[in-house]
């Protein structure tokens, strides 16, 4: 039974090398400062694993089939004592001290600096992102988080309603989001690039279907984008996009979403003043583009079952088209 | 040979004719539809093996099912509400309907035979467990075929489960659900502590005890004390979602993490009540394959010891994401790693014992799933390490990575094993063994589809994939990794689905089997039936049959102790707990009704009392009591039937009162069970309030009641207990008749009813409401877990009196009282204690 060991061990690291590398949510892959750290852990707890297997596999196989007298030599109390205590009380000492140092370098709000705060809150099945910059303003979006590159950020976490937990792999492990809890995560970037993370605590229905991307940018890109994003929402230039806000306005959509510049001002979802920016929509159910609005306006249910946006089906498909590049255009 | 006489065994052959006959009869097995009725432990086990091993194979197709979903990405096989109901199911019936359970019903089925003990202590209350779980589980099961099953995975966080997140009955199913065959285990763990302790056959002392023996006892002893914690949060639960008292709702002072701590203070011991009893019977098959006692006997009991002990200090490991403080993360971490330790050492025994083979080790269908769950377990314990780094944890915690951890770990930890068990042990319970050859297809294809199938999830898991999902986008890089496992999942059905096919092929319950085929060591292959072995053995090593020779003749033939049933009934020798020195006989039940029907009612109470029909649900849960006192009414027989003979100039009492009696020792361990509930409790007291003092007394609730309230509630409590230390001393004469004591045991249940009456009305004058925060639901709570307590003594109080007035109590015939004594000594106790907490550490603190 032990022949197959290190074949399957090869297999696994050949995989590894196949596809590690492709993932946007890959911790294999890591562009962030905590989650290439544990990415050295994780390759250093792989071949101690690996190595005590192999060595252990090698002992059974001796004490099953090996000669009389190496099956000898480990019928006693001392290679239970030896490799059963002793060894492992060792190596899991150093282990353990390792892990710990990783431990202390990671995590907590320890070294964030600038005044930059994000907070993130769970919903379901969503993302709510508050950005409050150096100015004290705060500026809402949803299911996206921008990063500026090679400085931490501390993101505060909490939850509006179940347990969700943050996890984006390629930058850092995962922490819940618990309600009545803040807990605080730092994420520094290493390179521009998107990531993508999903929420990692089971929270009911599309739990599944619950994720985002980060999209991480140079400084001064960000500031930009910052600076943009805490501007009110695009006035419409021309026909469908004004027929679309008459509809969206009309149609109490603002009840529950918020269209800064706009009457709409409901914070039950996610805020819409630059939903066209976004990378992905519906916590990255869908692509972004007037299509998809028009598909999650009318078969939201559909495609992420049981979110709490009532399917709209009272549109004609004119009006869904209008609504649809109304929104896509507010970037 | 029949006719040599044996000067150096108790009893001398020819045994005196029709005493074999007579022993047969009492212990026959009902016949026709009064199956039902049977509740010796070696038939009703079966039973529960087999609704186990059911359990197992439903929550396996479930599984498949959910594999076919995961297998390409966006697929749409099942809905979402589908899905996630299934993996809640699954998981929650493989781990409370599978796991324990078939561990349980191995322990009752075995340890008879291998202790050569005529049956466990607890006849009765094992066939009431049984019963409560097969009904409350086959409903529980059922809910998933019409949609009502629950969805909140298996551990159940809270606030996902609470009303407001999870409106319909299905939550309440599991938690109603669930605690109850909860209940059911604490009663099987009863059975095999006090039997494991007590029923060993002369000689046997701790140190020749069988490991599995050992094993079982830990077993036994960690789920008195994980189980009250995950009671008492099912408890809390659904009282919040029944009627609002906000535990678990942060924005009223609750806590979600109340329920993490809880939980997986049962949830990791778990972990090893699982694990333990299968290496437990891993140590026992090792051997005989090997043809040589273990090696490192000792260094394993230690093991198990160790384990047991660690494993309660190690849930937090299941919350490192959680944000709690770094100091505790590396606490927590170096305790999890610790407990990797006593797995070390059981697993190199191991090898060493098969390195001490005499010639080569036999590589027989047991042997090659023994060599399996070395190669799956050994995974599942490095990656475990892994886990219990900290920072690695904060990557693949809730990801596939843990997925396939844990099935590495319990999988390879314990189902292994029992497939080696069931190809094994077939003799105890089958006429025919199974299949060597098809147990070789058996094996190769469980073993190789178990690892197709999760090995890859490692990775998938490093990759970024979450459990729980019930489906993924494509663009991810996981399509092929879920398809291995896929195809993998169904070679291990293929496998499973194999194994049952033998088993229809040849397996015929009953007795007449091959004797001893493996050429094993221990007592439950000497020849034996329902009674187990014809006389009980004395045991002077640790593998009989090899170091006693002729032990299986003379064991046949009555050569040794009580080879008849001199009371008539039902018995078995009662020994000392550690050198078993014979103490007496203890005079156990037969066959009834009662257990059967009180398990159909409790049943009928908990799953009526889910779908809210409350008042057929009283009606069952009164029945329920009336039955179970029914079958208690005639077991304390008293000393009526005078000393027997066992053989060898040895002549035993047949009635014990006092800490001597097996019920005494019972009635301790429910003490400790009842105590660690409590302790449970103190602890959500103490955690509510380090996370919210704001809504604790004075500031953010009414002030106290003032120290006349818990001080008359106190005094209440010491002369009830002055009241029954008086009627233990005015027990009478047998034959004679003392009013008094029954008014002293009434009186005192009153002052029982009248404490908990001053300490309810108390706070109910401050105008504190349970609704209003989780202060008013903790002091609340606390009555509540006094109620219950109260609850249970005025029923055993008014039996204690009811027995008097039968004339069934008195100074010698007393096990009843005893018991009902120590019961109310312990509530009083318990409250005294309660009455501190709630109304002195508010004023202490503040």
């Amino acid at each position: 039974m032990r022949r197959g060991s290190p074949q399957w061990l090869a297999a696994g690291t050949a995989l590894v090398l196949v596809s590690g590398c492709a993932g946007v949510q890959s911790a294999l892959d890591p562009t962030g400062a905590e989650a290439a750290r544990i990415n050295t852990l994780s390759w250093v707890l792989i071949l101690f694993c690996t190595a005590v297997f192999i060595v252990t596999a090698i002992i059974a196989a001796v004490a099953l089939f090996g000669s009389e007298r190496w099956r000898r030599r480990l019928a006693g109390d001392r290679l239970v004592v030896g490799a059963g205590l002793i060894f492992p009380a060792v190596t899991l000492t150093f282990l353990l001290a390792y892990g710990i140092i990783v431990l202390g370098m990671g995590g907590g709000s320890a070294g964030a600096s600038g005044s930059l705060r994000i907070s993130v809150v769970g919903e379901r099945w969503w993302w709510r992102v508050i950005y409050h910059d150096e100015n004290g303003h705060r500026v809402e979006n949803a299911n996206e988080l921008r990063l500026p590159v090679g400085r931490p950020v501390r993101i505060d976490l909490t939850s509006a309603d179940v347990i969700h937990s943050f996890w984006v792999p390629k930058l850092a492990g995962k922490l819940d989001m618990i309600p009545g809890r803040v807990n605080t995560l730092t994420l520094n970037v290493h390179q521009p690039g998107v990531s993508r993370g999903q929420c990692a605590e089971y929270c009911g229905g599309p739990h599944a279907l619950m994720s985002f991307f980060v999209i991480a940018m140079p400084e001064e890109d960000f500031s930009a984008w910052l600076a943009n994003e805490a501007k009110q929402a695009k006035e419409p230039m021309g026909n469908p996009e004004t027929r679309g806000r008459e509809l969206f306005l009309a149609s109490g959509c603002g009840a529950c979403h918020t269209v800064r510049g706009t009457t709409a001002n409901g914070t039950i979802g996610p805020d819409l003043t630059h939903v066209g920016s976004r990378h992905s929509l519906a916590a990255a159910t869908l692509p972004n583009n007037a299509d998809a609005f028009a598909r999650w306006i009318r078969d939201g249910q559909h495609i992420k079952p049981e979110n709490l946006m009532p399917a709209y089906r009272i549109f004609t498909d004119e009006e869904l088209a209008s609504l649809s590049s109304y929104l896509a255009h507010l970037r | 040979m029949e006719n040599e006489r044996r000067l150096d065994l108790p009893n001398q052959t020819p045994r005196p004719e029709g005493e074999l006959e007579e022993l047969e009869r009492v212990w026959a097995t009902p016949r026709g539809w009064r199956i039902v009725t049977t509740v010796n432990n070696t038939e009703i086990g079966l039973l529960y093996i087999g609704i186990a091993f059911l359990f197992f194979l439903m929550a396996g197709v479930l599984a498949l099912l959910m594999r076919t979903q995961l297998a390409t990405s966006d697929n749409d096989f099942i809905g979402q509400e589908l899905y996630n109901q299934m993996f809640t199911v699954h998981g929650t019936t493989m781990m409370f309907l599978f796991a324990v359970p078939a561990v349980e019903a191995l322990g009752v089925m075995l340890l008879p035979q291998m202790l050569a003990a005529r049956d466990l202590p607890f006849p009765r209350l094992s066939a009431f467990a049984i019963w409560a779980y097969v009904i409350g589980g086959l409903v529980f099961f059922s809910t998933i075929l019409y949609d009502l099953a629950p969805a909140g995975g298996w551990f159940m966080y809270p606030p996902l489960t609470l009303k407001e997140y999870s409106p319909g009955d299905n939550a309440d199913f599991w938690l109603l659900g669930i605690g109850f065959i909860e209940i059911s285990a604490i009663a099987g763990a009863v059975e095999i502590v006090v039997g494991a302790l007590r029923t060993r056959p002369p000689g046997m002392t701790l140190a020749k005890m069988p490991i599995f023996a050992w094993s079982m006892l830990i077993f036994a002893s960690m789920i008195m004390f994980a189980f009250p914690a995950v009671i008492l949060a099912t408890m809390m639960l659904e009282i919040e979602r029944s009627f609002g008292w906000p535990f678990f709702t942060a924005a009223k002072g609750g806590d979600s993490l109340l329920w993490q701590h809880l939980f997986w203070f049962f949830g990791h011991p778990e972990v090893y009540i699982i694990f333990l009893p299968a290496a437990g019977l891993v140590s026992m098959m090792v051997p005989t394959m090997a043809r040589t006692p273990l090696v490192g006997y000792r260094l394993i009991v230690i093991a198990l010891i160790a384990t047991g002990f660690f494993s309660f200090g190690l849930w937090v490991h299941h919350m490192f994401t959680t944000g709690i403080p770094a100091l505790s993360l590396a606490f927590f971490s170096a305790a999890s790693m610790a407990v990797a330790i006593p797995s070390g050492i059981q697993v190199f025994s191991w090898i060493a014992t098969i390195a001490a083979s005499r010639e080569k080790f036999r590589i027989t269908t047991p042997s090659l799933f023994i060599l399996g769950f070395l190669f799956i377990f050994t995974i599942g314990g490095l990656t475990g390490v892994m886990v219990a780094m900290v920072p690695f944890d904060f990557q693949v915690h809730d990801t596939y990575f843990v997925v396939a951890h844990f099935h590495y770990v319990l999988v390879g930890g314990m189902v292994f094993p029992l497939f080696a068990t069931f190809y094994y042990w077939m003799p105890m319970a089958s006429r025919n063994m199974l299949s060597e050859r098809l147990g070789r297809w058996v094996f190769w294809l469980m073993f190789a589809g178990f690892n197709i199938a999760f090995f890859p999830m490692h990775l998938t898991g490093l990759l970024g994939m979450p459990r729980r999902v019930w489906t993924y986008p494509g663009e991810l890089g996981w399509d092929t990794l879920n398809m291995i496992s896929t195809i993998g999942s169904y070679i291990l059905g293929a496998g499973v689905l194999l194994f049952v096919i033998d088993l229809i092929r040849r397996f015929r319950p009953g007795r007449g089997g091959p004797e001893n085929p493996w050429q094993a060591g221990t007592l439950e292959w000497l020849p034996n039936d329902v009674y187990s072995t014809r006389s009980i053995p004395l045991v002077t090593s640790r593998e009989p049959i090899w170091d006693q020779p002729n032990l299986a003749d003379d064991v046949r033939e009555g050569r040794y102790y009580l080879p008849n049933a001199p009371t008539g009934g039902r018995e078995t020798i009662v020994t000392s707990p550690i050198d078993a020195k014979p103490q007496y006989v203890i005079r156990m039940p037969g066959s009834a009704w009662s257990p059967f029907l009180a398990a159909i009612f409790t049943a009928a109470f908990f799953l009526l009392l889910t779908v809210k029909f409350v008042t057929i649900a009283l009606v069952c849960g009164v029945l329920a009591i009336a039955f179970c006192l029914v079958w208690t009414w005639p077991l304390d027989h008293g000393p009526s039937r005078g000393p027997v003979d066992i053989g060898g100039g040895i002549s035993l009492p047949t009635y014990m009162s006092g800490p001597t009696s097996h019920s005494w020792w019972a009635m301790v361990v429910l003490m400790f069970v009842a105590g660690s509930l409590y302790l449970s409790y103190v602890f959500s007291y103490l955690f509510l309030w380090t996370v919210s003092p704001e809504v604790w007394s004075p500031t953010g609730s009414p002030a106290l009641p003032g120290l006349p309230w818990p001080a008359a509630s106190a005094l209440l409590l010491l002369a009830g207990s002055a009241l029954i230390f008086l009627a233990d001393r005015l027990l009478p004469q047998p034959g004679k008749g003392r009013v008094a004591v029954p008014v002293a045991i009434f009186l005192a249940v009153a002052c029982l009813v009248g404490s908990l009456g001053v300490e309810l009305a108390g706070h109910l004058r401050t105008g504190l409401a349970p609704t209003a925060n989780s202060y008013g639901a903790m002091v609340y709570m606390a009555a509540a877990l006094f109620g219950q307590m109260v609850f249970t003594l005025v029923i055993f109080g008014g039996y204690t009196i009811a027995r008097y007035v039968a004339g069934k109590l008195d100074r010698e015939r007393r096990v009843t009282f005893d018991n009902m004594r120590l019961l109310y000594y312990y509530t009083a106790a318990q409250s005294l204690f309660g009455l501190m907490l709630i109304h002195g550490f508010p004023r202490l603190v503040n």
